[in-house]
């Protein structure tokens, strides 16, 4: 760290080399584009090498870099033609007059495994996680995939945490929805 | 009048029941507790409670399984190639990383 923070070329590029691959992992994840996650990572350990001589060591380097290539997709994510977000209501759950919830049989579950063995199934299960518009996909991807705590999502995206959770079942409930018919193997 | 089908009957009958017998809430009440349930963050009390209504709701109880189902299946589509963590960076891009930090 020492080394790092005093600018030492050698220390610079075994960083970059043993912590680019987690972070083009993150980055591809979130953009769902590897060419445009490629440009984030760089972007981010631009600014990581800029910053380096304020890291405390409160957290682990790896969790440091990766708020901030997380925040680097986020900026390429705003900086995009923003889309006007198509509302998930009609995807929220039902309930009756009784506040009973409406909810059909599931007989048949079909597992991540019987899914995802299928390279179709499982292009279906992205695309339709892709659906979401980018203030549910987001946080989705944070929590659920990147698996980042609900404070570490809301101080990346300036939410309170409440806000963070309200938006992930959300996000969730939406999605499962969606998701109905490859789950019921339908697809 | 008119007439309630019996599967309205059936709704009314369960809205009565989860409204108005003790430590039973309703399917609305119950939605607003899943998030907290899952992470582990329902106090003891309200554990019960939701857990009680899983076991006699069968709504809920496949909502709730279904949901869960999502989460495992989204995280798996993740990790298969392609999405995982690459093993390696392409060494161009190492380069201009470097470089980068050198300009």
């Amino acid at each position: 760290m020492a080394a790092l923070q005093a600018g030492d070329d050698n220390a610079a590029e075994t960083l970059v080399r043993t912590h680019a691959p987690r972070m083009l992992g993150v980055a591809t994840r979130v953009l769902g584009d590897r060419a445009l996650a490629e440009d984030c990572v760089q972007e981010a350990f631009v600014n990581a090498f800029r910053k380096i001589g304020d890291f405390e060591q409160r957290s682990s380097l790896s969790s440091w870099l990766r708020r901030i290539v997380v925040n680097q997709a986020l900026m390429k994510l705003r900086s995009r033609k923003a889309k006007a977000e198509t509302s998930i209501d009609a995807l929220m759950p039902i309930f009756d007059g009784d506040a009973c919830r409406i909810e059909p049989a599931w007989p048949h579950l079909a597992t991540p495994d019987e899914i995802c063995e299928h390279a179709d199934r499982r292009a279906l299960v992205l695309a339709k996680i892709a659906e979401l518009p980018d203030s549910y996909r987001i946080i989705l991807k944070l929590r659920d995939i990147e698996e980042m705590s609900s404070r570490e999502v809301s101080e990346l995206l300036n939410l309170s945490e409440g806000n963070i959770r309200v938006r992930l079942h959300r996000a969730r409930a939406a999605l499962k929805v969606l998701l109905e018919p490859i789950l019921k193997g339908e697809e | 009048m008119a007439r309630r089908s019996t599967k309205s009957i059936r709704n009314w009958a369960r809205g009565v029941a989860y409204r108005y017998v003790p430590m039973m809430i309703t399917c609305q009440e119950f939605e607003d507790f899943v998030i907290a349930y899952l992470e582990g963050e329902l106090p003891r009390r309200q554990t019960v409670v939701f857990e009680l209504h899983l076991k006699v709701c069968r709504e809920c109880r496949d909502y709730l399984t279904s949901y869960k189902r999502t989460i495992e299946v989204s995280k798996r589509a993740f990790q298969e190639p392609g999405q995982q963590i690459p093993d390696e960076v392409p060494e161009d891009l190492v380069r201009a990383i470097l470089a980068a930090r050198q300009a």
